[in-house]
């Protein structure tokens, strides 16, 4: 081949466009691999709604409860317990539960909760994940302590509705999940009473 | 090339380096001769990846990737195969004498500046698989399924959460679900086994490539390259076989025989090797009354806990372990040895390492009141050290110290008033001593005593 055939600038072209449809080519190609990554279907349909009976519940329990793989809690509120909540507005961060992500909205009270006395959560510490401890009486958790949950991770700390203190690593609310009553004794965890009707 | 080898060398040679990979790499690379204690460490650490790979070789054979079977298949592997908690403990151990070896080995770094040019990228390549070595661990610690495997993994993985906007769907492209579970657990064990032993073994071939091109650093930081006989061989250096396999032979001696003082007498290290709540299998519901991460992690643990809002503190975390990527760029002083460089370099770096002992310790314990203020002074400790590292590169005027003074402890008062807030503010006040204490003796005790001065550095290496 005689050399001054060559056509540098055709030659480039040609390069640069292989390497420009290689590299899309591959680039797409990755997206299977990470995608499978993902949670399966099978992941996203394990979240069927969980009913359960509180007719036995003693004021001042908490059962613990599965939805979706994380612990749900159902705590039975003594009069006593619902009358720290006000007191410690000052000391929250989202006393009135502004945060949206945090409950449906017939929590988003100060209460957070359908009835006084029955609180449900999802049992994660907003932080990093852990599971925080039910330390009911006060002055377990220092001598200022009205009762709460307690998360020995990080030493977040939350009231008797699940709201996170003001200068703990948590910076939100503990989350309520949908829920309604069924009947008196009976609650289902998972849905509203709204999309339950739906 | 004076002699031709002959018969089967002689046939593989004409087909294949061996004789001239060799030479290169072994008999005719030229160490320098005044290699010390601090020198076994690299060698070690390639003992510590072998014994790894080989026991995770054997451990996988009776091992389960399953939600279901995984904690029994692990005390199947500890109670009825045949040595089985032989191999599984010398795998348990061996991660944590990887992590003694590694610091060890990176402390020498620091020390001697070994990371200076022309050797940047040796410490690039290291960095990189301290960090996959970090990644590696983390996972091969899901795999017994216990319940500290689940709730550490639980913890750090939600750290991916807290980054704004793509956060949970980031955690949860990570565990392949809502929490942590068998797709997880899975995943992990094929990360642990193949990607990341595959990546390390790369990264390792890199960073011995890059070592041999530039040849080896020592304890006087003298480049032994710059002096050389007739022959053109270094006179400060000594083929590295037989002399430092030899000396490496008698280092794995004794650290085999620590190894296996560890393996047969305390596996668990009293918690800190193996962590005693890791002997429940994984509980969904029930968290662990304190979880702490391995020791090896603790020190970057104690950051992340020390700053109060969930991203800064991830963010400042990543920073801890990034900044020591960027060594090579902070540290410019040309003298590469401690043995050369002020008296305030060496108490800098002395306090940078009790300050790592330290965070490592926080890191084990719960948080209290006293002990979160502390872990906030030492964070403070960890990243000044880089700024008084990198004031050290070059002489400079008293202006610039009292400056640096006033500006450091003034931005560290001001956060204190308006951002620390503690359950026992004495605490606080207390405790702001250390860095103020910190700070006079890094930047200003230069002005009243001459413990800035440096000393000459040998043309050649002086033993």
């Amino acid at each position: 081949m005689a050399k001054d055939n060559i056509d540098p600038g055709r030659r480039k072209a040609l390069t640069t466009g292989t390497a420009v449809v290689g590299g899309v080519g591959a680039a797409v190609a990755i997206w299977p691999f990470l995608s499978s990554m993902n949670p399966s279907a099978s992941a996203l349909a394990a979240g069927a709604p969980v009913e359960v009976d509180i007719s036995k519940m003693e004021p001042g329990q908490q059962i613990q409860e599965v939805w979706r793989r994380k612990p749900v809690w159902i705590i039975r509120r003594t009069p006593e317990m619902v009358e720290t909540l006000s007191r410690l507005t000052e000391k929250l961060r989202d006393p009135d539960s502004l945060e949206e992500s945090q409950q449906p909205a017939f929590a988003q009270n100060e209460i957070r909760s359908i009835k006084d006395e029955f609180l449900v959560l999802i049992g994660i510490c907003t932080h990093l994940g852990c599971s925080p401890e039910f330390k009911p009486l006060p002055g377990e958790v220092g001598a200022t302590w009205l009762g709460g949950f307690y998360c020995a991770c990080h030493g977040s700390r939350f009231d008797l509705a699940g709201r996170v203190y003001k200068n703990v690593p948590a910076n939100k609310n503990l989350e309520v999940p949908p829920y309604h009553f069924i009947s008196e004794n009976r609650i289902l965890i998972g849905m509203t009473e709204d999309e339950a009707k739906a | 090339m004076s002699e031709q080898s002959t018969g089967l060398l002689g046939w593989i040679d004409a087909r294949f380096p061996l004789s001239k990979m060799m030479r290169e790499h072994l008999s005719e690379y030229y160490a320098p001769k005044n290699f010390n204690f601090w020198y076994f460490f690299g060698s070690l650490a390639l003992l510590v990846l072998v014994i790894q790979i080989l026991s995770g070789i054997f451990l996988t054979m009776h091992y389960k990737p399953d939600a279901a079977l995984a904690f029994a298949s692990v005390e199947h592997i500890m109670r009825d195969v045949n040595w089985g908690w032989l191999i599984r403990y010398m795998h348990s151990t061996g991660a944590s004498f990887f992590f003694i070896v590694v610091y060890l080995h990176m402390f020498r770094g620091l020390m001697y500046g070994s990371f200076k040019n022309p050797r940047e990228l040796i410490w690039l390549f290291g960095m990189l698989i301290y960090v996959a070595l970090m990644a590696e661990a983390f996972m091969g610690y899901l795999l017994p399924w216990g319940n500290m495997s689940y709730w550490g993994a639980q913890v750090i993985i939600n750290l991916f959460n807290t980054i704004p906007f793509v956060g949970e769907a980031v955690s949860e492209w990570i565990r392949g679900d809502f929490v942590i579970s068998d797709a997880t657990l899975n995943r992990f064990f094929s990360l642990h086994v193949i990607a990341v032993p595959l990546a390390l073994l790369g990264l390792i071939v890199g960073h011995i490539l890059a070592l041999h091109e530039v040849g080896s650093n020592n304890p006087d930081g003298v480049e032994i390259k710059k002096t050389k006989g007739a022959d053109g061989i270094p006179l400060d250096g000594i083929p590295f076989h037989p002399y430092y396999t030899v000396k490496d032979i008698l280092g794995s001696v004794v650290f085999l025989a620590i190894f296996a003082f560890v393996i047969f007498f305390m596996p668990e290290m009293n918690g800190y090797f193996l962590e005693h709540a890791n002997f429940d299998p994984a509980n969904a519901l029930n968290t662990p009354d304190h979880i702490a991460p391995i020791w090896y992690f603790t020190p970057f643990y104690t950051v992340l806990r020390a700053i109060p809002d969930p991203f800064l503190g991830f963010m400042m975390m990543a920073m801890a372990i990034v900044v020591l990527f960027l060594l090579p760029w902070i540290d410019r002083n040309p003298i590469k040895s401690i043995r050369y460089r002020s008296t305030l370099f060496k108490i800098n770096l002395i306090i940078f390492v009790i300050t790592f002992i330290i965070l490592g310790y926080l890191g084990l314990k719960p948080v209290t009141d006293l002990f979160s203020q502390l872990a906030l002074r030492f964070t403070e400790l960890y990243f000044l050290f880089f700024f008084v590292l990198w004031a050290y590169s070059k002489p400079r005027s008293g202006g610039f110290w009292i400056g640096s003074f006033i500006v450091l402890l003034a931005g560290i008062t001001f956060y204190d008033l308006f951002m620390n807030s503690s359950e026992t503010p004495k605490y606080i006040w207390y405790t702001w001593v250390i860095p103020a204490a910190y700070l006079f003796i890094t930047l200003l005790l230069s002005q009243f005593t001459n413990w800035d001065a440096e000393k000459q550095v040998p043309e050649r290496v002086t033993s």
